[in-house]
């Protein structure tokens, strides 16, 4: 019912900026009910790695009939009748795993300030920032239930972490880390870009934490858990200079002779500036076979894996596309419910001038069909910009599903410099045995040998075995990240299935009952201005 | 639409027959452009029906344009000081838009509520120039218009009255002049009241403006989030794939439904809003033709003075201009009493058009605000609608 005014609220109403519209004076406020169904969306708290979703939950069968989902709209997604919660709020589709949920909960807090040791060129020295990430789980690798752990990390060392994540853990979809990207003065005061980064932290952490493999690894586990400097160097290889990376490649190949190398290391892949030599054989390699001279052994003939390929490239492109149109929705919606607080402002007004002296009754039955405009404009005014705060909620999701597009990206070009290594290492295999086979040729037709030659043969052949066994373990390595894009790709398809139905439930169910409700407001004045009938109609 | 007053004149009541109660009721149809380039314009059909007597007969149609109301209303402000002229839509200066379908339409719609208005008013359909507008045939208005409306003479133009009234007002405050205002308190009031409601009403009017706009953009937006989806749907597949092609094909149809939306909003609800402005405005020229009436009589009222002391002395001197300044005397006492009642007729006619003028508009108001509290409340539970359908779609999705 509406609430009788006196001239103190219209005063009150008069100077309300669009800021104060809150506090305007409205009907009945958002009606609360028994039902507790759970969060449509929001993030999906992943607790195994077999989680598969129930195909329907409690919650929606029971507010799919009519009259209005808007009740359970409410308290669901109203903010401000929150449980407390800081947690995402568990998917109201997750099943249950078989052993109890594990979960590994990161919070990133506490920005502070701290001096670069003067090691620096820089009088007086730089400064850096640090946060305090504070760990919670039940996992049994950092010591089961109730385990909590507090550190204080940098920036720098999140990047070391990925980067180490990223060796290891190659053919995996791996969040992508927070930008590095530094502050412009002009745009961004520190503070602003300070939280901006606490809290991408905090989400790229968090990522981590639900990812079934990585959680698992060691590398974040020292992350969290070991107090002071992080126990985690920034690359695996050693050797920096140039020289010393190429040591890990079978000595005949840069025409030195050098200590055994560890096949193991051949098998990883090329990185700058250290292992030049190594990247110039590979892109030759690839030169090679993308201009179709000598077959290599290894092909990437797996079909079905380049087809998926541009499957999910094809999916890339319109995921984005959907993201910015979601983007340009949003707006739409935000501006539909500016201008219609606005349009109620300006009827508050004129309400207001009427009310005042009013001269003729005339005037004061306008006033009041005035006031009841405002009430029906705020309100669906206010409904629009709640509306839009839960829009914007659900399709982050695409922009999500953008940052993991970058991972998968990034798994498939592991593999395929997997492969790459494969066939340079099979192409110098191949030369090498051609030129055994050439000087065990030429040493036949003299009797008893050249000495020098049968040298040669001998460390030839001795080299042979060296790259063989470097050989098969870059195949090994290869396979590896083979098995590990696709089991990647199975749980990607499973979890965006999951995750995007959620989304676009959320999305329509939260248009639907944000539509109700403002059909609401609106019959209601209809209704109050029910007495004027049109001319002719 | 605008509303209008019954179109039934005089009393209402009666029991008669139709035929034998007075009429007059004119439509403003069909528009058509005719001439090229610069000099294309717009004419429209006027249609009367009508049983008074002065008039030449029960139905006559005539083409006019817009310089031809303008004509009109400017003879019915000239001729009835006092009264509210109906207010005309305004003349469009954007080159690009004067031809739109849109505009056209909201023309029409208002030339016809002008025409209508001042057929319903008890005292504007008694006017001459009235009758010749309805009846009169092309070539006739041609001649009236150029030469009221043409080169030499300004169409009546509110903005020339406020200038007017604002010289005046500029005067005063350089000392050219004293001021000479009424001292009505209750007047003042109304003028304040006046002038404070065109303000709001203006901003109103923007604001209605503008969501329209706004419904336009979220249509859009949602037609290309639409199509984004079904996109989408088809290059996922599957279960996942079809819903989010649904959901494109629900967006697509919302979309449209936003545009229908704001082609109404914009009828029913931003263009009564305009009239409402066009109205204020209307009943500024009438108050600043009051001012300039009152100031008459004023001024004569001082002159008169004058040559009452100045004839006293001429009298006292036996001067033989007596009688001239006798004869003058008269005249000018004649000239007082014909600018006092000018401006007691326009008093009057003030405060009965003020009623009217209030309950028309919240007659006017209630019809704008029904039309679009109901217009939106179809969009939204259509938007509801459209969404709910969709939910047991994505229900029975199953995971792949």
């Amino acid at each position: 019912m509406m609430r009788q005014e006196n001239h103190g609220d219209q005063e009150a109403d008069l100077h309300a900026s669009q800021d104060d519209m809150e506090s305007l004076v409205l009907d009945e406020p958002p009606s609360s009910n028994g039902q507790s169904s759970p969060s449509a969306s929001t993030s999906v708290d992943r607790h195994s790695a077999t989680a598969t979703p129930a195909t329907s939950s409690q919650g929606f069968n029971s507010i799919l009939e009519p009259p209005s989902y808007a009740d359970a709209i409410f308290t669901s997604f109203d903010s401000s009748s929150s449980n407390g919660h800081d947690c995402p709020k568990p998917s109201s589709y997750q099943s249950e795993s078989p052993t109890r949920s594990e979960f590994l909960k990161i919070w990133v807090t506490d920005p502070q300030k701290e001096l670069e040791l003067s090691n620096s060129l820089v009088p007086g020295g730089t400064s850096y920032y640090t946060y305090l990430i504070t760990t919670r789980t039940n996992m049994p690798e950092y010591g089961g239930p109730g385990s909590e752990f507090t550190v204080r990390r940098r920036f720098k060392d999140v990047v070391t972490l990925a980067d180490r994540l990223s060796e290891s853990f190659r053919g995996f979809f791996i969040p992508i880390r927070p930008d590095k990207s530094v502050v412009d003065s002009q745009v961004m005061q520190i503070e602003q870009f300070v939280e901006l980064r606490r809290v991408a932290l905090a989400k790229y952490l968090n990522k981590l934490a639900v990812h079934p493999t990585i959680k698992k690894s060691e590398e974040l586990r020292l992350f969290l858990v070991v107090k002071g400097k992080l126990p985690l160097t920034r690359s695996v290889d050693m050797a920096s200079r140039m020289l010393d990376g190429a040591v890990r490649l079978p000595r005949q190949l840069t025409g030195e002779a050098t200590a055994v190398t560890d096949v193991n290391e051949a098998a990883q892949p090329a990185k700058g500036g250290r292992d030049l030599l190594r990247i110039f054989r590979e892109l030759k390699q690839s030169v090679v076979n993308d201009w179709g001279g000598v077959k290599p052994t290894a092909v990437e003939d797996d079909k079905e894996f380049l087809e998926r390929k541009e499957k999910v490239a094809e999916f890339e492109q319109q995921l984005s596309n959907l993201s910015q149109q979601a983007e340009s929705l949003v707006k739409a919606q935000q501006d539909m419910g500016e201008t219609m607080g606005e349009l109620g402002l300006a009827f508050v007004k004129l309400t207001k001038l009427e009310t005042e002296g009013a001269m003729f009754e005339s005037q004061t039955i306008r006033a009041n069909d005035m006031k009841n405009v405002a009430t029906a404009s705020v309100k669906a005014s206010r409904l629009y910009r709640e509306l839009n705060s839960q829009t914007v909620k659900h399709l982050d999701k695409l922009h999500e599903y953008l940052g993991v597009m970058l991972a998968v990206n990034s798994a498939f070009s592991d593999r395929s410099s997997a492969l790459l290594t494969v066939q340079t290492l099979s192409s110098e295999l191949v030369s090498l045995q051609s030129r055994i086979e050439k000087l065990e040729a030429a040493a036949s037709k003299i009797f008893g040998g050249d000495r020098s030659r049968m040298r040669k043969i001998e460390e030839l052949k001795e080299t042979l075995k060296i790259s063989e066994d470097a050989k098969s373990c870059a195949v090994r390595e290869y396979e590896r990240i083979k098995e590990n894009n696709r089991s990647e790709l199975e749980r990607l398809d499973r979890e965006r299935h999951e995750d995007f139905m959620g989304m676009l439930r959320g999305f329509v169910l939260n248009q639907a009952g944000y539509a109700e409700k403002m059909a609401n407001a609106w019959e209601k004045l209809a209704e109050e201005t029910g007495g004027y009938v049109k001319d002719g109609s | 639409m605008l509303t209008t007053q019954s179109s039934i004149s005089g009393s209402s009541q009666s029991p008669r027959s139709p035929s034998s109660q007075p009429y007059l009721s004119v439509s403003v149809t069909d528009p058509v452009k005719l001439g090229n380039g610069v000099q294309a314009y717009i004419s429209y059909r006027v249609i009367t029906k009508t049983n008074f007597p002065e008039y030449q007969g029960p139905e006559k149609i005539v083409i006019r344009r817009y310089n031809d109301f303008v004509w009109l209303q400017d003879r019915l402000f000239e001729k009835y000081k006092g009264i509210f002229i109906p207010p005309l839509p305004e003349k469009s200066t954007v080159e690009k838009f004067r031809f739109s379908a849109e505009f056209i339409e909201m023309r029409r719609q208002a030339l016809d509520v002008f025409v209508n208005r001042i057929a319903s008013h008890h005292e504007l359909q008694q006017s001459e120039d009235l009758r010749t507008f309805l009846q009169a045939d092309e070539e006739t208005m041609e001649r009236l218009r150029f030469h009221e409306t043409g080169i030499f003479k300004k169409p009546a133009d509110w903005m020339q009255i406020f200038k007017d009234v604002q010289s005046k007002v500029s005067d005063v405050v350089l000392g050219k002049e004293k001021p000479v205002e009424e001292s009505n308190p209750e007047y003042e009031k109304l003028k304040h009241y006046i002038f404070e409601l065109e303000n709001h009403l203006a901003e109103a009017q923007k604001h209605a403006y503008r969501l329209v706009k706004r419904h336009r953009e979220l249509g859009q937006s949602l037609a290309d989030f639409g199509k984004a989806a079904k996109l989408l749907g088809t290059c996922e597949g599957n279960a996942l794939g079809k819903a989010f092609t649904e959901l494109g094909v629900k967006s697509e149809t919302l979309s449209i439904k936003l545009q229908k939306e704001a082609e109404q909003l914009l009828m029913n609800f931003e263009e009564p809003l305009k009239d409402y402005v066009r109205a204020v405005q209307s009943i500024k020229a009438t108050i600043a033709e009051r001012a300039n009436a009152f100031r008459q009589q004023c001024e004569l009222a001082e002159t008169i003075k004058l040559k009452e002391i100045n004839l006293d002395k001429l009298m006292l001197t036996r001067s033989d201009r007596v009688g001239e300044a006798e004869h003058e005397y008269k005249e000018l006492k004649a000239e007082g009493e014909e600018a006092t009642r000018r401006f007691e007729t326009i008093v009057r006619l003030m405060s009965e058009e003020i009623v009217r003028f209030q309950e028309q508009k919240t007659r006017d108001m209630g019809v704008a605000f029904h039309e679009f509290a109901k217009g939106q409340a179809r969009l939204a539970n259509s938007i509801a609608d459209a969404w709910r359908s969709l939910l047991p779609k994505l229900e029975s999705c199953s995971p792949v």
